[in-house]
């Protein structure tokens, strides 16, 4: 079974994004760039599949621009067999919608055939948490969103999503779609002999236009602001002293 | 304009928070026709059909909405989309699986976790980990949005909107249901509390754990707790607030031992009074903090709870 892996290159999930002071977005130059978090679990649970004998080859995608080759070879390093890279935009600053990708990656999908795709549940930038349900439903497949589980079984996957309130078991039908949430598993730090051997596999470069995908994007974005802004208020020296406040604020 | 509104349903029946809350973020928008799907939908779309603002409810009845699944809940929205200039729905779990899925249907951009309603074309959304809000502005011909519940107060009681049936929506049988794993309980709900008693790392192990949850019984509070805390096993998944968990915004959040990472304070900086206790003084949940109480929580949390 070939697994197809999208990943997306987004600001370090340990630096703060600071908004310009122009409001025309938040500033990425000069900013660490990592793979994004969700997508880096999807990785790594595509490896454990191929280590478990269930995959055969796993192959990673990104759309965004030329540096992405960075976050592939990092999840080549990681265990990945192959990368494709997608050049879809020249400045950091562009973000691809998700429905963009999606069709990009549909048509990377009837190239590759895969029989499953593991894609991260959500961007830590766009926080849009849509790219998997938009491939699924562009390609006519089944999904399974926030995974916490994955077997395989047969034909298809049974997946333990983190839902509202607790834990929803689905299966799946194969080919499908499954998106990676936080406690899927802890990804691998890729050693230095597998960051040595990640550059000799296999990159290849191509564009949105090569898929005849139009990336123009359908939301425009207006201004980027900061959130209001939340003081700190006082502390207290007491139990007490909390207990009289909570009730002068009428909380309790 | 006109408003299709996707209600949110629980196991027992409507979810009514979570909707009416939907409602208020999208009535200014048009008339809103709200979509109740599932078994036993009829019991839920009479309570949704008084939800002040709503001017009309679907029922679509069938196994096929039982379980809330993508595939059959998409085709359903997409094949009653016509007519309406908007797609919308409560941003949850449920939710944020199927109106991406239907948005794609459509050629549309899904807008997610909308927290403003601007205008017609208009939104504004949290991104990056809540450091930013967009203000976003959609070219599409139908509007596909979900909703921020914590951001909007729910809509009141005193609708009497007539009830339709939907014509269910062929779908292909591409995934199964298999299990539900509900934690039962009789606190109130996490994204709609009024009060929620959060632990976090400093708790320790899950049986400390109790400290949190007795305070949260004399308040009348739901329990929650930071990602650590869920990471280290001493909380439920479900109990996590944060941007990777629940976002919300009750009257009143206490914080018992979180010192106040960015993926947390993304999840309750909105609420209305904020209580810290934590014996780091240095702990960043104190600068967003409106009541800050420095010292250890196995102390502290026993004597308010008995103080209250």
């Amino acid at each position: 079974m070939k697994v197809l892996v999208p990943v997306k290159r987004v600001i370090d999930y340990n630096v703060k994004a600071r908004v310009k002071a122009d409001g025309s977005g938040v500033d990425l130059s000069n900013v660490k760039m990592s793979m994004n978090p969700f997508d880096e679990i999807a990785v790594e649970e595509a490896i454990r599949l191929k280590e478990k004998g269930a995959a055969t080859e796993i192959v990673v995608v990104s759309v965004g621009v030329k540096q992405a080759a960075e976050t592939i070879r990092t999840a080549l390093a990681m265990g990945a067999d192959r990368g494709i890279l997608v050049v879809a935009a020249d400045d950091v600053h562009q973000d691809i919608e998700p429905l963009a990708v999606a069709k990009i990656l549909k048509a990377v999908i009837a190239e590759e055939q895969p029989q499953l795709v593991i894609a991260g549940k959500q961007a830590i930038d766009n926080d849009m948490n849509a790219t998997g349900q938009m491939l699924a439903a562009l390609l006519g497949w089944g999904q399974a969103t926030q995974a916490g589980k994955i077997e395989i079984e047969g034909n298809a996957a049974k997946v333990t999503r983190e839902v509202d309130g607790g834990l929803q078991t689905v299966s799946v039908t194969l080919p499908a779609i499954v998106t990676a949430d936080l406690r899927l598993n802890e990804p691998r730090y890729a050693s230095l002999p597998n960051i040595m051997k990640a550059k000799k596999k296999e990159l290849t470069e191509k564009t949105a236009a090569d898929y005849g995908v139009d990336t123009t994007s359908r939301l425009t974005v207006v201004s980027t602001r900061e959130p209001e802004g939340r003081k700190a208020g006082i502390k207290v020296g007491s139990v007490d002293e909390l207990v009289s406040k909570l009730k002068a604020a009428g909380v309790i | 304009m006109a408003v299709l509104l996707l209600a949110e349903m629980a196991e027992n029946g409507l979810n009514r928070d979570a909707t009416a809350k939907a409602v208020t973020a999208v009535k200014a928008l048009g008339d809103v026709t709200v979509l109740v799907a599932g078994t036993g939908a009829q019991a839920a779309a009479t309570e949704a059909a008084a939800i002040d603002g709503v001017g009309k409810v679907l029922v679509a009845e069938g196994d096929a909405y039982a379980h809330r699944l993508a595939e059959p809940m998409a085709a359903l929205v997409v094949a009653l989309a016509p007519g309406f200039s908007h797609i919308a729905a409560p941003g949850t779990t449920d939710a944020r699986n199927v109106l991406p899925r239907a948005a794609a249907l459509l050629d549309v951009m899904v807008i997610p976790e909308v927290s403003r309603v601007v205008d017609a074309d208009t939104f504004e959304r949290s991104v990056y980990t809540s450091a930013a809000v967009q203000t976003v502005k959609s070219a599409d011909a139908t509007k596909v949005l979900t909703v921020r519940i914590a951001s909007f107060d729910a809509a009141g009681e005193g609708g009497s909107a007539p009830v339709e049936s939907a014509a269910s929506a062929d779908a292909p049988a591409l995934s199964s249901w298999v299990s539900d794993e509900v934690a039962a309980s009789d606190r109130p709900e996490l994204t709609s509390a009024k009060r929620i008693v959060s632990g976090g790392r400093a708790v320790g192990s899950k049986d400390n754990f109790a400290i949190i949850e007795k305070l949260a019984d004399k308040l009348g509070a739901a329990v929650g707790a930071s990602r650590a805390a869920v990471d280290s096993g001493y909380a439920p998944n479900d109990w996590q607030v944060g941007q990777t968990g629940k976002v919300v915004a009750p009257e009143l959040y206490i914080a018992a031992g979180i010192s106040g990472a960015i993926q947390h304070l993304a999840g309750m900086k909105d609420s209305k009074v904020i209580v810290a206790i934590n014996k780091d003084e240095e702990a960043p949940i104190f600068q967003i903090a409106d009541y800050g109480l420095v010292g250890d929580i196995f102390t502290i949390l026993p004597e308010l709870t008995e103080k209250l």
